[in-house]
């Protein structure tokens, strides 16, 4: 457990030693503001534009904040994190083993799970930094206007657990490789095909495959926690996913003592 | 402390260490000498428990390298060929991680610290961003971390690398003083390192070891004949005479002012050479013995080395 702490320590502080933390949380941030802003806006014309009908017809219905608004916004922050995520992990291993620092943590004792859990927590933990940076909007939303909170809860557990199921999957292409650039574009693709891989599916014909590929997709299962429906489905999905990384991620670290 | 039965290790078609054996003894320095790309570093590498062996066994300190890695890596501390160091951390942050890892428990680790800084001399830099040091105090701080938790044994992959002459006889001395309580063991490919510091050499080439003896004895060993330097003033014609006149001298020759007188090895003809010299009049101006240094040997050895050239020690 020391050791874990050790590593985890030191993970993330070269995240806010090196500018990369604040970089990453700073562009995030920024994008997240700019579509916040967006869907603000619109929500506001909706909104307008529902009240003069309501004028009209004489019946009010208040607009639902949760649907209109949060909904769009949180799905659009996992699409930002797609951008970010490469960022985020793509130093992990590949920066030891260019450093020759890898040499240091396989010969001291320590395991390769101690190793890989410190690096893993420490970038889902500024992974988690980075969308908690957009709470600051949801306290605007309920200071202004009257939100759900489960929902909101809900929403923000889908982004953590996809997160944290496709920072996974960074570690291990960073584990590959010495080079910080390919990993990061290598885990980007991976992501964007996970990504996209349910969208193939609406175009398919047969139902089986359709629901196969869709279950394989990153962004079906998060529509549901952003809804504010809680399925232990979708939370298996994730969980599994992290795991599948991890344990590759343990395979490659294992190999790199028989390669050399 | 260290054993090495046989040990190889290919990667594919290739083989960087074959059939490798050698021991340590407690409290011994162990020079591992040989030219860049001879399996130094694999061989080290094997023992630091960072990759393992094709075949054979080798034992750290009574365990398994392979079998109870986790037990060797609490022993050992490892400085690789490159200095692993995180580049961004202050030398004291570096170090304190490292003390974490090694497993120093926590009300130690300040003064384990302080004891790594001043054995290195770097004490002065302590406070200062890694990156930012010259080459020379970035291998200094490589070495405090591989005895920071007084490992039993050391495994230095060139120590000495990029320091400058006075750094590096303050490296050889230091590593001479931690001899006796640690277990040395240290790669060079620079010979005078091996005669100053260690008590033992092994001598690797192209994967396999070509001899193994003390630093003394593999002199020895190797020179079968022994010469002898001679100036003196007079007709050098008649010194050839007089000095190849003598029994047990099988050859002399004479370049720039100095006469070297080459005998059998067994024989020392040294007073002899000297009565000889004023019993015929010449002045005799210096007469030294000169052994065959390392480097020589290392070169001879490296070059004869086709087939079978291991020299039993």
């Amino acid at each position: 457990m020391r050791n874990f702490v050790t590593i985890f320590r030191r993970e993330l502080n070269a995240y806010f030693v090196s500018p990369m933390a604040y970089v990453v949380m700073v562009f995030f941030f920024a994008l997240a503001s700019v579509f916040f802003y967006l869907f603000l806006a619109s929500f506001l014309q909706n909104q307008q534009m529902i009240q003069m009908q309501a004028q009209q017809s004489g019946r009010f219905q208040p607009v639902n904040v949760n649907l209109m608004l949060i909904r769009g916004l949180l799905m659009n922050l996992s699409l930002i994190s797609l951008f970010m995520i490469p960022m985020i992990t793509m130093r992990s291993f590949s920066e030891d083993r260019r450093n020759g620092t890898m040499e240091l943590l396989l010969t001291s004792p320590l395991t390769n799970w101690q190793i890989i859990l410190g690096k893993y927590f420490a970038a889902l933990t500024l992974y988690a930094a980075m969308i908690g940076t957009t709470l600051v909007y949801m306290v605007i939303l309920f200071v202004y206007g009257d939100p759900e909170l489960l929902p909101i809860i809900s929403g923000y557990l889908g982004l953590f657990l996809f997160g944290a199921a496709l920072v996974a999957i960074g570690i291990f292409v960073s584990s590959l490789t010495e080079n910080q650039l390919v990993a990061a574009l290598v885990t980007f693709v991976v992501m964007l095909l996970l990504w996209l891989v349910g969208a193939l599916g609406t175009f398919n014909s047969t139902n089986w495959t359709q629901q196969v590929l869709q279950y394989l997709s990153t962004i079906e299962h998060l529509d549901d926690f952003v809804k504010g429906v809680f399925d232990t489905r979708h939370l298996v999905y994730y969980v599994t996913l992290a795991f599948f990384g991890l344990f590759l991620t343990y395979q490659s670290v294992e190999s790199t003592r028989w390669r050399g | 402390m260290i054993e090495v039965q046989n040990v190889s290790k290919s990667y594919g078609p290739v083989h960087a260490v074959k059939d490798v054996s050698f021991s340590v003894q407690k409290g011994e320095i162990l020079g591992f000498l040989g030219p860049n790309g001879a399996g130094k570093t694999t061989t080290m590498r094997i023992l630091a428990c960072f990759m393992p062996a094709t075949s054979g066994t080798a034992k750290v300190a009574g365990y398994d390298v392979f079998d109870q890695a986790m037990d060797v890596k609490k022993r050992i501390g490892y400085l690789p060929e490159n200095p692993p160091l995180y580049m961004e951390q202050t030398v004291r942050d570096y170090l304190r991680f490292v003390a974490g890892i090694k497993g120093i428990s926590a009300n130690l680790v300040q003064q384990k610290i302080d004891r790594a800084l001043e054995l290195t001399s770097t004490t002065e830099v302590s406070q200062r961003i890694i990156g930012k040091l010259s080459k020379g105090f970035r291998q200094r701080i490589g070495l405090a971390q591989a005895l920071i938790h007084e490992p039993e044994i050391l495994i230095l992959d060139e120590p000495t690398v990029g320091l400058d002459p006075a750094q590096i006889i303050e490296v050889r001395e230091l590593i001479k003083n931690l001899a006796g309580d640690h277990t040395i063991i240290l790669s060079t490919h620079i010979l005078p390192e091996v005669e100053q510091t260690c008590d033992r050499v092994v001598i690797i080439n192209k994967g396999q070891v070509v001899a193994e003896d003390t630093t003394a004895g593999l002199t020895h060993k190797l020179q079968g004949v022994s010469s002898v330097r001679i100036e003196a003033v007079g007709d050098p014609e008649a010194i050839k005479v007089v000095l190849g006149s003598i029994q047990g001298v099988a050859k002399v020759t004479h370049t720039a002012g100095a006469y070297m007188v080459e005998s059998m090895a067994e024989k020392d003809v040294r007073g002899e050479l000297a009565r000889a010299m004023v019993k015929n009049d010449f002045t005799l101006l210096s007469l030294q013995s000169v052994g065959m240094n390392l480097e020589e040997i290392f070169l001879q050895l490296v070059k004869t080395e086709n087939g079978d050239g291991r020299i039993e020690a």
